[in-house]
């Protein structure tokens, strides 16, 4: 048996729920290699996924029938261009933050839960986005969210505490709300792999109910307005690059699989006043999320608000793809969207994290002329406000961009005022912040020397966060592999 | 200020929503329900038909570990990750601490562990012909696990020592197997026929341990080891992330 | 009516109860104890569902799914308890105060 047979492309999907796993499992029943198990993964992952990527390009969808068994009676793996690409984002940023972590945790407690944590974070998310089984979606689910709130409680702090026990009650609500809705369609149409549902019968009372209980469990989970209470505290409280995955990625993982039921499922179901009602809870998430952050007191705040805000973006695609034309236009601009902020918003956590490892604080009004004294942060932060208010070139104009396209060719101009209002409210967010770290402060201000693993990090992810506004025409060319729209 | 008010939202208003749209939500639902169609056979024609090949005799247990072993797989791993995210919130344990020896416990420890054990292990067995398997049995022998909690009695040397690996020897072998078999016949997960079985009851076995420790302690609440929560406990004050004071 | 399509309706009555409990109660344990009775509403759903087949045998699959959902339930609670204690152990109370860090 070679090497070659050993790695061949149809595996990958395997491999690349398996590792983390595992490293998960050795580095909390070996301690002591516990950094060189989630740094081996940080490496090693990321070069599956970029060969996974290039297979699927090359050849289109890539479909594994886990035990050999086809659907409906077993489970299969699904891996598409749309697939790759989050499991690329989420390897590039859990790669990157694994490096920072390292540098940021020094203290036991944290670092010897922290890494098998973290691993079972990042294999829940490879199993999220590889699934193509409603019930098995359900149990990646319930992983991701555990791992997380693990995570946010990592901090000790009563603030940390009450987030994580909030989070943990929304995201279990959530979750069951889902499994009701797989319940249903399993006793409607006797099959949970997706493909199957996606030539279920008629429109029958079970699939608009079943698109309810799922479309709300998950919107409970991805913090859109008005489920989104639990998340600034959440991500505020957690240690920074557990605050950089939790905006980044696992908002989006439930976000990824509404998407895929919707456009494999639910899609010709659904009255389309439905998308625009998703749409108008957007635009308040927007609003909403852009106002608070216009008052937060504290950095770590401020963020947290822009990803209520920058959510309700994400949520802006299902009535910019009911119409036909600009549809695909539509969800291009939305994957955009969700790349794009992973990046930027990771960046921007850990730029905070930095500010907090050394000064020891995030309230806004105390952090005069940092500039000066972390410009490497600084800058970091400055590329990703540039993102996140949708400046060129950044991945967050092109995203912009298209939506702005879907949204007038489509005829549907009043989401064209709401995302240029939103970039507005951003823009003011983000400069209130710089206003305050740019101001001439001649005193000293007590500080710690900063690793550069920790700075480089964060810049290095914001400049991904450009980097997605040149290459374009790539990313739209992998999110079309293997037609999932 | 009675306990009423102190346990529920003393806004009525509120409450009154709540029933309503529950209310409203019960019988959208209760009304699909009542309207399903009529429920096809096919999945379950589909399992008797590849029982043959699974390597075991009872369905759920084929379910379970060979057709949507999948599951079962990412589901030990949610019990490791509980049983990991209890560690790291709670140091000490909740109920060691609050458990007093006493001799009638003994007593009935004394008499009851040694059938735990065998009918743990018979369970475990016999989930390949009937009802049972390794949650079952995992079940029963946490049951043994948190009566030996309660009783106080502590865990030895050898106990703390092997419990990591107690936890993380199901996942370990069920992803090991799994890997395994895909190098072998090319996916993830597929037993060869002939020793589906065998395969079934190892990763079976494994699980069981696994599952019967991380029960306990999530029963504990806590790590068991006192020395880990003793350094645990000290270096809290490296914490870096502070955020908000403590109040 | 048939005994499974009371028993998927008994399913939804409690997982409507234990919605309702959700939201009002304040208590933390009484939350998550309401989370677990509208879980179980869930696993009865399932269940009566298995058990609508013509043949002697109800189908596997929903009872797997049963199992794997218990199994998670499990572990979804012990989480929420320990956080539960813990919270009560540092603030004394065991209830979410409900102020958002401005």
């Amino acid at each position: 048996m070679s090497l070659n047979e050993i790695l061949q492309p149809v595996t990958l999907p395997a491999w690349i729920v398996s590792l983390p796993l595992l490293a998960a499992v050795f580095s909390f029943v070996l301690p002591r290699i516990r950094v060189w198990a989630g740094i081996f993964t940080a490496i090693i992952t990321p070069l599956m996924v970029v060969f996974l990527g290039r297979e699927i390009l090359a050849h289109g969808a890539i479909q594994m029938q886990v035990g050999g068994w086809e659907a409906p009676l077993g489970i299969y793996l699904h891996a598409d261009g749309i697939s790759a690409a989050m499991l690329g984002i989420t390897a590039v940023i859990i790669g990157s933050i694994s490096f920072y972590a390292r540098s940021y945790f020094s203290g036991d407690v944290a670092s010897r839960y922290f890494w098998p944590l973290w691993m079972f974070l990042w294999g829940a998310l490879n199993a999220l986005f590889l699934s193509g089984d409603i019930f098995n979606l359900y149990v990646t689910l319930e992983l991701l969210g555990l791992s997380a709130v693990a995570l946010v409680a990592l901090s000790q702090t009563v603030d940390a505490l009450s987030a994580a026990m909030r989070y943990l009650l929304v995201s279990l609500t959530g979750s069951l709300s889902y499994l009701m809705g797989v319940a249903l369609l399993y006793a409607a149409n006797g099959t949970l792999s997706i493909k199957l549902l996606a030539t279920a019968g008629p429109a029958s009372p079970s699939i608009a109910t079943a698109f309810a209980l799922m479309a709300a469990g998950l919107i409970m989970k991805t913090a859109l307005f008005p489920m989104h209470f639990w998340l600034p505290p959440a991500h505020a409280n957690a240690p920074a690059p557990v605050s950089a995955v939790l905006s980044a990625l696992v908002v989006k993982a439930s976000f990824y699989i509404l998407m895929r039921l919707w456009l494999v499922i639910f899609e010709p179901f659904i009255n389309p006043s439905t998308a625009q009602l998703i749409g108008v809870l957007g635009a308040c998430a927007i609003i909403w999320g852009s106002v608070q952050a216009l008052v937060a007191e504290r950095l770590k705040l401020l963020v947290a608000y822009s990803t209520v805000a920058q959510i309700g973006y994400l949520f802006l695609v299902f009535p910019l793809s009911s119409i036909p034309q600009t549809n695909h236009t539509a969800w291009q601009g939305g994957f955009y969207f969700v790349l794009s902020h992973a990046c930027a918003k990771s960046a921007a956590f850990l730029a905070a994290g930095t500010v907090i490892y050394s000064f020891g604080h995030d309230r806004i009004k105390d952090l005069h002329g940092i500039v000066r004294r972390m410009p490497v942060s600084m800058f970091a932060f400055a590329l990703a406000g540039v993102s996140l208010i949708g400046l060129p070139p950044s991945g967050g104009f092109i995203a912009k961009w298209l939506y702005l396209n879907a949204a007038l060719t489509g005829g549907q101009w009043w989401w064209c005022v709401l995302i240029i209002l939103g970039s507005l409210l951003a823009t003011a967010y983000v400069f209130r912040f710089f206003s305050r770290a740019f101001s001439y402060s001649p005193e000293e201000i007590e500080r710690r020397p900063v690793p550069w693993a920790m700075e480089w990090t964060a810049l290095g992810l914001a400049l991904c966060a450009l980097i997605l506004g040149f290459i374009a025409p790539a990313v739209t060319t992998l999110l079309d592999a293997g037609n999932p729209f | 200020m009675s306990r009423e008010n102190e346990d529920s939202l003393t806004s009525r208003t509120i409450k009154m929503m709540a029933a309503i749209s529950v209310l409203a939500l019960t019988s959208v639902l209760g009304w699909t329900v009542w309207t399903l169609p009529p429920f096809s056979d096919r999945m379950q024609r589909l399992v008797a038909s590849n029982m043959a090949i699974s390597g075991v005799e009872n369905p759920v247990t084929a379910v379970l570990l060979n057709f949507r072993g999948y599951d079962t797989l990412l589901e030990i791993g949610v019990l490791l990750l509980a049983a990991l995210g209890v560690f790291s919130a709670v140091p000490s344990p909740v109920i060691l601490s609050k458990s007093t020896p006493s001799p009638i416990l003994n007593l009935l420890l004394r008499l009851l562990l040694p059938f735990i054990i065998l009918i743990g292990g018979y369970i475990l067995w016999i989930g390949k012909y009937a009802p049972g398997g390794a949650f079952q049995a995992g079940a029963i022998l946490a049951a043994g696990g948190i009566l030996l909690s309660t009783a106080a009695v502590p865990f030895n040397r050898f106990a703390l020592k092997t419990m990591p690996f107690a936890m993380g020897i199901g996942l370990v072998t069920f992803i090991v197997v799994a890997l395994a078999t895909m190098m072998v016949r090319g996916n993830f997960l597929q037993y060869p026929v002939a020793q589906a079985g065998t395969l079934i009851l190892v990763i079976e076995a494994a699980a069981t341990i696994s599952i019967s420790i991380i029960l306990t302690i999530l029963f504990i609440g806590g790590n068991p080891d006192a020395s880990i929560t003793a350094k645990d406990e000290n270096s809290k004050a490296s914490i870096i992330d502070k955020g908000n004071t403590t109040k | 009516m048939t005994i499974s399509l009371l028993y998927a309706l008994v399913g939804v009555v409690l997982l409507g109860i234990g919605l309702y409990s959700l939201v009002i109660y304040s208590h933390l344990v009484k939350k998550i104890l309401a989370l677990n009775v509208a879980g179980s509403g869930v696993f009865l759903f399932l269940v009566a569902t298995a058990a609508q087949t013509t043949g002697p045998v109800p189908d596997p699959v929903p009872h797997a799914m049963v199992l794997t959902g218990i199994v998670v339930a499990v572990s979804a609670t012990a989480l929420a308890l320990a956080l539960a204690c813990r919270i009560h152990q540092v603030t004394g109370t065991a209830r979410l105060t409900e102020n958002e860090p401005e």
